[in-house]
């Protein structure tokens, strides 16, 4: 009866406070409500549809032993409590991807990226990331593309496989894009982004050395000496004769950029990428916690419009319509494929008991899509003339201050050169016109938040703290991607030539490593030189690719539910995979054929040759167009490779599930057999 | 009075616990009571040894995402 009443309650507050981000038009609306109407959603989503999915879809059998209590080796299958594993599963899968989306859609408006990451989070992403996670579970554990290899067929996981090798490198350079346009010209940034590599080591050798494995310990040392570089970051800014040693243009810092992720890739893990993890989960962990806290105690009002003229494609930040673009914008925080690797793989080794993935899988993408309406907050609450002024390139804009604040005010959004600057000192920065990424736009926006909340005396401090908070999380990614992406290489090339498959083989380490930075390098670089800012162009490519890995594991999730005789409840999974394949399909074409250069990348390549050959582009753009129409052919010829992976997967799985309508014999399950829970008898006696 | 801090130092005690498990504080032992129930007599890892190899398999696969 208390669960009767508590979920009609759930579902009136949720509809009242869905209608009142809808339906606000004219005024500012605040931004409670969208807090409101994202927790009812996720909860009516978790209880209903995910416990629906489980029961019906999946037969979650609470009595079947996991491969943790099977396979217990008291290392990496472990039966693990469920809270401690959703935390695990929540810190894998919440990257800096829901913070740079829901960003760079804010040109939309509000309402286009909250709608669409709801949405998509409770049908899609959640979705996706339950079932995979159990699936996998039931395969002891197996990965993405060995399932797709299982259920489907060679071909189809060999697409997986070439898929995620691209999606990685794609990844690495748009987020390491994302950190050269925090820390250029910035002192402050660069010297505190940089101390927390030192602070990574010492840690790392703590932890090795000195007291070995006692992980709260060392974590506890290496947050107090990144606070600590925080606030000497602060100091090194004051001082006239320091202040140029950490001043860099965006190409040096790139360099640094690509030499860190060479080293992280083949230096020992206790060194830096297992010291640095510590430090990214437990900050990322606490400003996620802090964030939370901070809107709902000062509720501020959002001051983007609803919806802002821009869905007709013309906007700033990146060219293309609303549709589809605002869904290639919102990867990480609606759906997002690559948490189908993260959910096959290291989680389904932990689960003490089948039901606990409503949870972790369900529950945890909730959570991560939370963070994703977080970060639209803390973006379209900054006046929208300012939001623009800081995330449009010189390029759209004009290269002075004067120019883009006349640029951006006919917009109708007034911004000045005087207030812009009077933020910049405010935050304790030169200047904050075109830094394009969103990290420094949310930076500004987490400031006023935490300022109003715990004291605005230390806006420069909360300024650096965030963009601090960023960088740890976006170089995590950066050198466990570039890592994983080394072994995967490694994993082909010894096909060609056995020896440099040897994982542990100097010199094959050093030509897989060398490769994949060099791959994610070459796009970072060139992201770099871009008058437009790069990330209009990187970040839809890595949305496309994000979504055709999703399309691949909702294709491999909905094989499998239809070989195991369930085609009725196909749809589950058929629908987001649909939608998925209309909206990457849809965008993929306008980014190859349209012939608006600001969307089109043949068009674009096009244009700038025949300024180039007409004379008429100013000399210190020349000299970068050749490469610049080299890599928009090289980008359209990889989106059109994206989408040939997506229908290849989708026609694979078409075929299979052909197959089996018509009765014709298929590969037999790849599932372990059934064998009782011991754990969940005794759990289950244990109870009164 | 007494049995008050009892009670909370049985509380700490136990938010002490979670912490240490969910952070991996406490791995080791877990894997040397795990030893000691399943492999009685065999050779266990050091401290050191079984922390290198964590972090190794821990980092040989997709374990961090966007």
């Amino acid at each position: 009866m208390l669960r009767k009443i508590s979920a009609t309650l759930l579902a009136v507050v949720g509809a009242i406070a869905v209608g009142a981000v809808a339906l606000h038009r004219h005024e500012p609306i605040n931004a409670l409500w969208i807090v409101t109407a994202a927790v009812c959603v996720y909860l009516l989503g978790f209880r209903f549809y995910a416990a629906w999915i489980a029961a019906r879809v999946l037969s979650v059998d609470a009595s079947r032993a996991t491969p943790a209590e099977r396979l217990n080796n008291g290392r990496d299958f472990v039966p693990t409590h469920r809270v401690i594993v959703f935390g695990h599963h929540f810190a894998a899968i919440a990257g800096p991807g829901p913070l740079v989306g829901p960003t760079l859609a804010a040109q939309f408006g509000y309402l286009p990226g909250t709608l669409w990451i709801l949405v998509g989070a409770v049908l899609g992403g959640c979705v996706q990331d339950m079932i995979i996670l159990l699936l996998s579970t039931r395969r002891d554990g197996r990965s993405l593309g060995q399932m797709a290899r299982d259920e489907l067929g060679p071909l189809g996981g060999f697409a997986a496989l070439i898929g995620t090798l691209l999606i990685m490198i794609i990844l690495s350079a748009v987020l390491g894009l994302v950190i050269v346009n925090v820390m250029k010209h910035s002192p402050w940034a660069t010297s505190t982004v940089l101390a927390t590599i030192p602070a990574a080591v010492i840690v790392g050798l703590y932890l090795r050395l000195w007291r070995p494995g006692r992980v709260l310990e060392g974590t506890l040392l290496g947050v107090t000496l990144v606070l600590l570089a925080l606030f000497a970051g602060g100091w090194v800014d004051h001082q006239p004769a320091l202040r140029p040693l950490f001043d860099y243009s965006a190409v040096v810092l790139a360099g640094f950029v690509i030499a860190y992720g060479l080293c992280a890739a083949i230096l020992p893990v206790w060194l830096l990428l297992a010291p640095r993890d510590y430090l990214s989960t437990f900050l990322k962990l606490g400003t996620v916690a802090l964030l939370a806290v901070a809107i709902v105690l000062t509720h501020p009002q959002i001051k983007m419009p609803a919806v802002t003229a821009f869905t007709d494609g013309t906007g700033p930040l990146f060219g293309g319509k609303v549709f589809p673009f605002v869904f290639i914008t919102i990867a990480c925080g609606a759906v997002s494929g690559f948490h189908a690797l993260v959910a096959s793989g290291t989680t389904p080794k932990l689960i003490t008991n089948e039901a606990d993935v409503r949870l972790i899988g369900y529950g945890s993408m909730a959570l991560e899509s939370f963070v994703a309406i977080m970060a639209l907050i803390a973006a379209t609450l900054l006046e929208p003339g300012v939001f623009f002024a800081i995330n449009a390139g010189a390029g759209v804009v004009g290269a002075t201050p004067a120019a883009a604040v006349h640029t951006i005010s006919s917009w109708g959004f007034p911004v000045t050169v005087e207030q812009m600057q009077a933020l910049a000192n405010a935050m304790g920065e030169r200047t904050l016109f075109a830094r394009s990424g969103g990290a420094p736009s949310l930076a500004v926006g987490m400031a006023s938040i935490f300022g109003t909340t715990f004291g605005r005396g230390l806006l420069a401090v909360w300024y650096h703290f965030a963009i601090m908070f960023e960088a740890v999380f976006i170089m995590a990614v950066l050198d466990a991607g570039t890592r994983v992406g080394r072994f995967m290489l490694q994993d082909l090339l010894g096909h060609l030539w056995q020896p440099l498959g040897r994982t542990s083989w100097y010199p094959s380490v050093l030509l897989a490593s060398a490769l994949m930075v060099g791959a994610w390098g070459y796009f970072l670089y060139i992201g770099v030189i871009d008058p437009n800012g790069g990330v209009n162009i990187l970040w839809p490519l890595f949305g496309i690719s994000n979504q055709m890995l999703a399309a691949i594991a909702l294709s491999v999730a909905t094989g499998i539910i239809i070989k195991s005789g369930k085609a009725r409840y196909a749809l589950v999974t058929l629908m987001p995979l649909a939608w998925l394949a209309l909206i990457t399909t849809t965008a993929a074409w306008q980014k190859v054929t349209s012939p608006d250069s600001r969307i089109g990348l043949f068009a674009a390549a096009d244009d700038l040759a025949r300024k180039l050959a007409s004379g008429a582009l100013p000399p210190e753009r020349a000299a970068v167009a050749g490469q610049l129409i080299f890599n928009q052919r090289l980008d359209a010829w990889l989106t059109i490779l994206f989408t040939a992976i997506l229908w290849f997967v989708i026609l694979d799985m078409l075929r299979v599930c052909a197959r089996r309508l018509r009765g014709l014999p298929l590969r037999s399950s790849s599932e372990a057999p059934y064998r009782v829970s011991r754990l969940a008898n005794a759990a289950a006696q244990a109870q009164p | 009075m007494r049995r008050a801090a009892r009670v909370l130092r049985r509380r700490a005690a136990a938010i002490w616990g979670w912490l240490r498990a969910a952070s991996g504080d406490d791995a080791y032992e877990r894997y040397r009571a795990h030893q000691a129930a399943r492999h009685a007599g065999e050779p266990a890892m050091s401290r050191r040894a079984f922390y290198e190899d964590t972090q190794r398999r821990k980092w040989s696969g997709v374990s961090r995402c966007c």
